[in-house]
């Protein structure tokens, strides 16, 4: 009896766990394959219609030389770290503070000031290219990495702002009011009690604000022309295309080096990651 | 002195949001008024233009490829916000049992989000690549269809597909909110609606449904409000070919301002977003405010 209870459970939990799940890894996870796979084939094998293209025959690190050696990768790569980096440093020093400030402090315009980051942080950035290749035109920044530097913070700020403003609303304030009963300054508690509390909240956010950066792309192409100014996405899917013509397998090894970072990052920060996708309800 | 100052609440409130108000004033506010005033003029990328009134919003609504384009971006967001819904929340329950490897799983699903979207979607370009698509070989060799597919030269397939990459980007960032909502569920309200003789399907409608509301509406809007303005997926797959088919508005103002050179007509296109844009804008703003108030 028990065990015929107990093979229709295994078999419900077969039918309706684990062939869904493997179902949904497959599609979700499945590009990426392909993209690896891609990736460690020689040309020949690439389009080569003989054999089975599902697995790699001849493995070959071919791409990646290619990669490096003839194109600006490397280059590519140094930039989009140094964007990722004053981005998510820019806008950790400007939106913490300012999250603070919202959450806790009454001022005048408060209302009105949270609510106009509120709305900027969900204008999308397809609505303002446009007219940001004219402005940093006007002052002196087009075709050059200062526009990322000056523009990412645009996006990553309002977002930090409002990820750190409700996640300062969970630390009670009884212990910066104690803080400063003992004789600190509102800005010493800040310093010396609430940001070491918070510092869950600044991870994640610091974790968003640096794939955001990573990976944007709008802003990449249409600021920035010059090969040696481009990041990673308008690099390889620039360089290593003519009109219709791809190198596919260059490419691929490209979009893998590309992705490898950030994949790096979240993969250790995965439950902060989480946690903060759902604290600001805001995006990643 | 200065410090007693910095520490009057008001003072010190004003100060630390002030670089932030100066950044967004100088760098969203004062390029959307630039937007907007671009619009109104015929200007080019090589010529500064005269005042033209609403002459664009009228030639860009009389236009065919506008309508299509609006058209476009109105199926490509249903189409993969509803995708994105089902595959989801039925994730995120499945996440949300136990099982080995949950935490290397739920890393995996995350990839698509995670990664640079235009890399991810050069994957999918290769998969569906004529001659060499791996998509197609297989459904060759199971017999499904001998000559394959023509993913992205079809146009009712192609905006089938970029809806379909849209879906697998967006899927997971939809299915890991939903699940901190479900995992935010005391487990003890399951436990009174089965002594009150909830069954399975019960409990979700009457526990589960109710309380990952708030999480789901908020990642709901987002991934609307997101997917109406894609950039990348559209770019990086058809351009907005094949005909048009798959141009969405995001793609057509940067064709338009960049390509065509017609930088006053791109904006103008750009801008016609927002009216669909603001209600969901100032809904969310709604529903934060209720919730930090209460």
């Amino acid at each position: 009896m028990i065990a015929i209870t107990n093979r229709r459970r295994t078999l419900e939990r077969a039918f309706f766990l684990y062939l869904p799940l493997g179902l949904a890894l497959f599609f979700l996870v499945g590009p990426f394959y392909w993209m690896a796979v891609t990736a460690l084939k020689t040309d020949g094998d690439i389009y080569d219609g003989a054999h089975s293209p599902l697995y790699v025959l001849h493995p070959s690190l071919d791409h990646f030389v290619y990669l490096f050696a003839k194109t600006n990768f490397v280059t590519w790569t140094l930039n989009t770290m140094a964007v990722a980096a004053s981005g998510t440093i820019s806008s950790l020093v400007l939106g913490v503070p300012a999250g603070y400030a919202l959450a806790r402090l009454r001022f005048p315009g408060v209302e009105l000031i949270g609510t106009a980051i509120f709305v900027t942080y969900l204008v999308p950035t397809s609505l303002l290219f446009i007219p940001m290749i004219q402005v940093m035109a006007n002052i002196g920044l087009d075709d050059s990495i200062w526009a990322l530097v000056v523009v990412y913070p645009t996006f990553l700020v309002p977002f930090v702002t409002w990820l750190m403003a409700s996640y300062f609303r969970t630390i009670p304030t009884e212990l910066e009011e104690s803080g400063r009963i003992d004789g600190l300054t509102r800005l010493g508690a800040m310093w010396h009690i609430v940001l070491p509390l918070a510092r869950p909240g600044i991870l994640s956010a610091g974790i968003f604000a640096f794939t955001l950066s990573w990976n944007e792309f709008i802003y990449a192409l249409t600021l920035v022309t010059a090969s040696s100014e481009r990041t990673i996405p308008v690099g390889v899917i620039v360089q290593l295309s003519r009109g219709d013509f791809y190198f596919w397998g260059p490419l691929m090894a490209g979009a893998l080096l590309g992705s490898v970072p950030v994949a790096l990052v979240y993969y250790f920060f995965v439950d902060q990651y989480a946690s903060g996708l759902t604290a600001g309800g805001v995006k990643g | 002195m200065l410090s007693r100052i910095v520490d009057n609440e008001r003072t010190l409130g004003l100060l630390l949001v002030a670089p932030v108000v100066l950044l967004l004033a100088g760098l969203v506010a004062y390029p959307l008024s630039v937007a907007v005033y671009s619009a109104l003029t015929d200007q080019t990328l090589a010529e500064s233009g005269r005042f033209i009134g609403f002459g664009n919003f009228v030639n860009v609504w009389d236009d065919q490829i506008y309508r299509q384009s609006l058209r476009n971006t109105l199926v490509f967001t249903v189409g993969s916000v509803t995708l994105k819904l089902c595959f989801g929340l039925g994730l995120a329950l499945l996440l949300n049992e136990a099982f080995p490897f949950r935490r290397l799983v739920r890393a995996a699903i995350l990839l698509p989000w995670i990664v640079p979207t235009v890399l991810g979607t050069m994957a999918w370009l290769w998969m569906f690549t004529p001659n060499f698509s791996v998509i197609n070989y297989v459904l060759a060799q199971t017999g499904i269809s001998k000559t394959g597919l023509p993913w992205l030269t079809d146009p009712d397939l192609a905006m089938f597909s970029v809806i379909i990459v849209n879906t697998w980007r967006g899927t997971p960032f939809l299915a890991i909110s939903v699940l901190a909502g479900l995992q935010a569920i005391p487990l003890e309200l399951y436990d009174a609606a089965a002594i009150d003789g909830a069954g399975k399907l019960h409990r979700f409608r009457y526990v589960t449904l109710p309380l990952v509301m708030p999480v789901l509406l908020t990642t709901l809007v987002l991934s609307t409000i997101w997917t109406f303005s894609d950039f990348g997926i559209v770019y990086g797959l058809t351009k907005g070919g094949p005909m048009n088919a798959t141009h969405v508005l995001a793609t057509l103002s940067y064709g338009t301002a960049l390509s065509a050179g017609n930088t006053g007509e791109g904006a103008a296109i750009s801008l016609t977003m927002l009216p669909i844009l603001l209600p969901l804008i100032i809904w969310q703003l709604r529903r934060v405010r209720r919730s930090v108030v209460a």
